[in-house]
């Protein structure tokens, strides 16, 4: 209850999670430029990084909302498949690209919402339900296409393709911009804004929430919302970079997304969460399988040090806690 | 006698076949502290319940301020001026007690974002008026689980305050603190008739009921079964009653 005397020591106190996951961050690029020096002291390799790590940083913005209310969102590589799906369809056959994506984050929307129904409506638990939809939206997709790819190449050239994923600058991927300027904003209304707040208290405890007047189940329906949207747009991202769609769009993204918020130190208990964190997290998980190899070690490793990573991070976190209480 | 500030006529929840509360009639005037006392089951944290928008009642009138009142909802009841702390739900514990004063009725600039700085000075100002600290004393800044369990009853009572509740109403405020927290709390409960507010007060611990309470409204089985003046019965005739009213209904099933 008293305050503590130093404002240094009274920072670090108050912000052991993200003071963390930066000092892992820094001490792990600090790893790669050491011992591959040749790699990780040309700028090159950050254009690379900020390109490919940009669609899961999306996505982790969203899941830093869903995680921070204690609930939990499986189905969103599957939302961004069908609604990448949806783009590359209507673009392949209407040509247009505005309508397209209306369509793209329109389903990433109805997706979302439809996801938020279920848990609070219904009552549903998010781990269930989003079980079930990952299955059903991605079998959608497979039903669909029936195992054929699109190509997109049409779609490049066009300034839409350039806005999405051009290099700014000539350097900078234009994705990774988006994703900079969505965790900034997103960041910044977790953090400042009312209904950042009441994501917070609803995730802390729903109840005493409720008895201050926060309507929690459309606070839920809101996020639920938010990472199906979120998703659309990293499914069209991934598209226009890749200039293709494949029936396992997205399908990678589950695992290192989740691990890339709980390393930045969200509580999977709801009610405590920060975008730094997560941006942190993103930072670490989308550059493990290129440090790794550079480093010398083969691809193999790649799983094996993302867990290690991941184990670390959690047990810090869960001794942090303890200690504090 | 003043008008008074709530009154319940002929009350009734039911749920389904159950019937919760069957008809609770009393009054509450303004500036006292009046205790809801009964076993368990009796309907005290129902008929709260009701007041406050939580449960809708299925029969029966409540008037506040003399007009009539259907209230739906948590938000609305908070809007009228009747203002809730309930026992272990007073504060969301990771939080920080800015947050937490002002959760649900948020300072904001533009577009919804937070006026920290002034939600930070209003804090700062409410825990000196209505609690008594220093402004050092407290880091609004902490999250609130470093409070005592007093403590945290006390800022939500000192919240109701601040955003002028007229009627506050406590759901064992006291259950499951230490005992030099229970008088902290008790204290505060003082408080809010210093302040010339009124309150409700539901406990178990029926010495502080006796100690704190102007009045004592005993309900068994969802019906009022007396109601008391503190000058007209002493705190071993309250107990009396209680024992005796759960005796019978021991018999009874």
């Amino acid at each position: 209850m008293m305050a503590s005397d130093h404002p240094i020591r009274r920072f670090l106190s108050r912000n052991r999670a993200p003071v963390l996951v930066t000092c892992l961050w820094a001490a792990l690029y600090l790893v790669y430029i050491i011992g591959a020096p040749q790699v990780f002291l040309s700028p090159g390799i950050y254009a690379a990084l900020m390109g490919t790590l940009a669609f899961s940083g999306i996505l982790a913005i969203g899941a830093t909302y869903v995680v921070t209310l204690g609930e939990i969102d499986l189905s969103f590589p599957s939302i961004m498949g069908l609604s990448a799906w949806v783009f590359a369809h209507s673009y392949a056959t209407l040509g247009s690209f505005p309508l397209s994506l209306v369509f793209c984050l329109g389903v990433g929307f109805t997706l979302g919402l439809l996801n938020g129904l279920a848990i609070t409506k219904v009552g549903v638990p998010s781990i269930v339900l989003t079980i079930g939809t990952m299955f059903l939206w991605r079998g959608l997709v497979h039903v669909l296409v029936q195992g054929q790819s699109i190509v997109l190449s049409q779609l490049d050239g066009t300034v839409w393709n350039a806005l999405l994923v051009g290099r700014v600058a000539g350097y900078v991927p234009a994705q990774f911009i988006w994703f900079l300027a969505l965790a900034v904003a997103l960041g910044l209304v977790y953090r400042y804004h009312r209904f950042g707040s009441h994501v917070l208290f609803t995730g802390d405890d729903a109840t005493s929430a409720r008895m201050v007047g926060i309507d929690t189940d459309l606070v839920k329906i809101k996020c639920f919302v938010l990472i199906g949207v979120l998703a659309a747009v990293a499914g069209l991202l991934s598209l226009a970079f890749n200039q293709s769609f494949f029936p396992s769009h997205g399908d990678s993204m589950l695992l290192p997304t989740l691990a890339a918020v709980f390393i930045g130190g969200t509580s999977v208990f709801g009610g405590k969460g920060t975008m730094w964190g997560t941006f942190m997290g993103v930072l670490i998980m989308g550059s493990l399988e290129t440090g790794i190899v550079a480093l010398g070690l083969t691809g193999f490793w790649y799983q094996f040090i993302a867990g290690l990573t991941i184990v670390a991070s959690v047990i810090l976190y869960a001794l942090l806690l303890r200690k504090v209480n | 006698m003043p008008s008074p500030l709530l009154e319940l006529r002929d009350v009734s929840l039911s749920f389904g076949r159950v019937h919760v509360l069957k008809g609770v009639s009393f009054d509450v005037f303004p500036g006292e502290i009046v205790a809801l006392v009964g076993d368990n089951g009796a309907g005290k944290s129902s008929l709260i319940k009701v007041v406050t928008g939580v449960h809708r009642r299925t029969g029966g009138e409540i008037t506040f301020r003399g007009r009539p009142i259907a209230v739906t909802s948590v938000r609305e009841s908070r809007e009228m001026g009747i203002e809730t702390v309930y026992q272990e739900r007073a504060l969301a514990d990771q939080q920080e007690l800015w947050r937490n004063v002002f959760v649900g009725r948020e300072l904001t600039t533009v577009a919804g974002f937070l006026d920290i700085p002034r939600q930070k000075e209003e804090t700062r100002r409410l825990l000196r008026e209505y609690m008594g600290f220093t402004s050092e004393a407290i880091d609004i800044d902490t999250e609130v689980k470093s409070l005592s369990g007093g403590e945290k009853q006390g800022v939500a009572i000192a919240r109701a305050l601040y955003f002028n509740a007229e009627l506050i109403i406590l759901d064992e405020p006291t259950s499951g603190l230490a005992v030099s927290e229970q008088r902290k709390v008790l204290s505060f409960i003082r408080g809010i008739r210093d302040k010339g507010k009124t309150a409700i007060f539901i406990d178990h611990n029926i010495f502080h009921v006796h100690d704190v309470a102007d009045r004592f409204v005993i309900l068994d089985k969802g019906r009022v079964a007396a109601q008391f003046a503190k000058h007209e019965i002493t705190r071993d005739e309250l107990i009396d009653m209680m024992v005796e009213l759960h005796n019978k209904g021991a018999i009874v099933q």
